[in-house]
C-alpha cells in the first residue's frame, strides 16, 4: 500500500503493483489462446457477450495485423486496439523500409517494447492487455505473447484471460507439433467450450482465425464451414464429458 | 613551325574570381555494373574520380562493402555516394541485430532506396546493390538516380555504360560459371573504358558467393585487348 500509486514505484520486495493490477484486467476477460502447429498458428477466443442487443460478428477480437499476422487479445478492448494499430504501423513502416514482411520476433518486440514504454512514466497508465500474435514468416509460423508488463515470449501453446490454468493444462496434452492447422481449430474450440463457465457468464460467440499453409499463410477468419464443424465437434465433446461425469 | 597543340592553360586566379583549384564537384564519371551467375554475383567498377578534367583518384574503389556479402556499386556524387553507403553499413548492421541473422540483398536494396528517394532533391547518386544471402541466393537491384528498385540478373550503370548497353544485352548469358561471368564483366568494364572519358584507370571486380567474397584487381596496362581488330 502507498507503492501501487504510480507504475514508476517499486515495492519493497521488487514489485509494480500497476503493471500487476493491469494483468488482473486481462485475466477478468474472456479466454484467448493461440496454437502453433506444424503448418501455422490458429488463434481462437471466447467471446463473453454482454447483451443480447449486440449485433453477431461484432466486438471483434481477433485483428489482421499484416497479411502474414494477425493477433487475439484478452482485456480491455479499448487498450488492445491501441496495440492493434501500433502493430500495425510497425508492420507497415518495416514493409517500406526494408521491403519485405516484417518476421515474427521483430513485430513481438517492436508491440513489447511499446507496451513496456507504457510502465515507465507516472503520466501514463499500463495498457490493461495481453496480446497473442500469430505470425507466418520466413522462418516458418511462430506465436508470441506480450504481457502488460512488456515481457514478450515465443509460445508452442499459449492462453490468457479467465480460463487461461485450465486452457493451459489442456494445451499441454496436445501434440502441436504433429498436429495441422485445421486439427488445431477443432482443438481450439473444444478448450474454449471446456474452459467456458457456464454458472458465471452465460452466452458467448467463438472466433477462430488461422493463418497457415492451407490459408496460403494469409491471416483470416477460419472459413465457415470449418468454425461450424468446430464448433459442431467441441459441444459434441463436452456432451461426452458431461455424459461421463 | 612546329604546332604544339593546344596548350594548357593555366587559371592564375582571374578577375573573373575563379580560384585557382578545380571546382568541380567529384564525381564518378564511370562505369559499374554487376551479373549474376551460378551460385553468386560478380560486380565490377572502373577506378576514376573526375573533379571536371581533373583525375582526383585514379585508383579508387568504387565497390563498396555494407555487410558481409552485401556490396554496392557507386556511380554520380562521390560525396552523396559516400555518406548514403555509411548510412546503409550503419542500418545494416543495426537491423542484422534485432534479425540475428544476415540482412537479404533485397533489404540493403529498399533501406537505400528509402534514403534516395526521400533526399533525391539533394542527391546524386545512381547505385547498383548485389550480393548473396541465404534464403534467396545471389541478387543484383539497381536504384536509379531518382530512386526505384529495379531486381535485374545484370544491371550496368554510370556514364560509361551508355556505350556497353549493345554488348552485354548481346552477351550476357544466364547460369554462367563464375569465370565466365568475371571475364564478361572485365570485358564489359574495358569497352566502356575505352569509350567514355570519365571512366578509366584500373578494373576492379567484387565477387560474392556462399563461399565468401573474393576481389580482383585488373591494372591499367593488363586490360584485355578485345575488339579494335585484336
Amino acid at each position: 500500500t502507498g507503492y501501487d500509486l504510480f507504475a514508476t514505484t517499486f515495492s519493497p520486495d521488487g514489485r509494480v503493483f500497476q503493471v500487476e493490477y493491469a494483468t488482473k484486467a486481462v485475466e477478468n476477460s474472456g479466454t484467448a489462446i493461440g496454437l502453433r502447429v506444424k503448418d501455422g498458428v490458429v488463434l481462437g477466443v471466447e467471446k463473453l457477450i454482454l447483451s443480447k442487443m449486440l449485433v453477431e460478428g461484432s466486438n471483434r477480437r481477433i485483428h489482421t495485423i499484416d497479411k502474414h499476422a494477425g493477433l487475439v487479445f484478452a482485456g480491455l478492448s479499448a487498450d488492445a486496439r491501441q496495440l492493434v494499430n501500433r502493430s500495425r504501423d510497425e508492420a507497415s513502416n518495416y514493409r517500406t523500409t526494408y521491403g519485405s514482411d516484417v518476421p515474427a520476433q521483430v513485430l513481438a518486440n517492436r508491440v513489447a517494447s511499446f507496451t513496456h514504454a507504457h510502465t515507465l512514466y507516472w503520466s501514463l497508465r499500463p495498457f490493461g492487455a495481453s496480446v497473442l500474435m500469430g505470425v507466418y514468416d520466413a522462418d516458418g509460423p511462430q506465436l508470441y505473447c506480450v504481457e502488460p508488463s512488456g515481457s514478450c515470449y515465443n509460445y508452442f501453446g499459449c492462453a490468457v484471460g479467465k480460463g487461461k490454468q485450465a486452457a493451459k493444462v489442456e494445451i499441454e496434452k496436445l501434440d502441436l507439433a504433429n498436429m495441422t492447422a485445421r486439427q488445431a481449430v477443432v482443438e481450439v474450440a473444444k478448450i474454449i467450450y471446456s474452459v467456458h463457465d457456464e454458472v458465471k457468464d452465460k452466452a458467448f460467440e467463438l472466433e477462430l482465425s488461422w493463418v497457415c499453409d492451407e490459408s496460403n499463410r494469409r491471416h483470416q477468419l477460419v472459413p465457415k464451414d470449418l468454425l461450424q464443424e468446430a464448433e459442431k465437434q467441441a459441444k459434441e465433446a463436452l456432451q461426452e464429458d458431461m455424459d461421463d461425469e | 613551325m612546329l604546332s604544339v597543340g593546344n596548350p594548357v592553360s593555366y587559371n592564375h586566379g582571374s578577375s573573373t574570381g575563379n580560384p585557382p583549384y578545380p571546382t568541380d564537384d567529384p564525381a564518378l564519371g564511370t562505369t559499374i555494373m554487376a551479373v549474376v551467375y551460378d551460385g553468386g554475383v560478380v560486380m565490377g567498377a572502373d577506378s576514376r574520380t573526375s573533379a571536371g578534367s581533373y583525375i582526383a583518384n585514379r585508383a579508387a574503389d568504387k565497390i563498396t562493402l555494407v555487410h558481409d556479402s552485401i556490396f554496392v556499386c557507386r556511380s554520380g556524387s562521390a560525396a552523396d555516394t559516400q555518406a548514403l553507403t555509411d548510412y546503409l553499413k550503419l542500418y545494416l548492421g543495426m537491423h542484422s541485430l534485432d534479425l540475428e541473422e544476415a540482412p537479404s540483398v533485397q533489404t540493403a536494396a529498399h533501406l537505400i532506396n528509402q534514403l534516395l528517394y526521400s533526399n533525391k532533391n539533394h542527391l546524386m547518386a545512381g547505385m547498383i546493390v548485389a550480393g548473396w544471402d541465404k534464403r534467396n541466393g545471389p541478387s543484383v537491384f539497381n536504384i536509379p538516380l531518382g530512386g526505384g528498385v529495379i531486381p535485374e540478373l545484370y544491371s550496368i550503370g554510370g556514364s560509361g555504360s551508355s556505350y556497353i548497353y549493345g554488348y552485354v544485352d548481346a552477351n550476357f548469358k544466364k547460369n554462367m560459371t563464375k569465370e565466365e561471368a568475371q571475364t564478361f564483366v572485365k570485358n564489359a568494364v574495358s569497352l566502356a573504358i575505352a569509350r567514355d572519358g570519365s571512366s578509366g584507370g584500373l578494373i576492379r571486380t567484387v565477387t560474392i558467393s556462399a563461399d565468401g567474397v573474393e576481389r580482383e584487381l585488373v591494372l591499367g596496362d593488363k586490360l584485355p585487348k578485345i575488339g579494335f581488330g585484336q
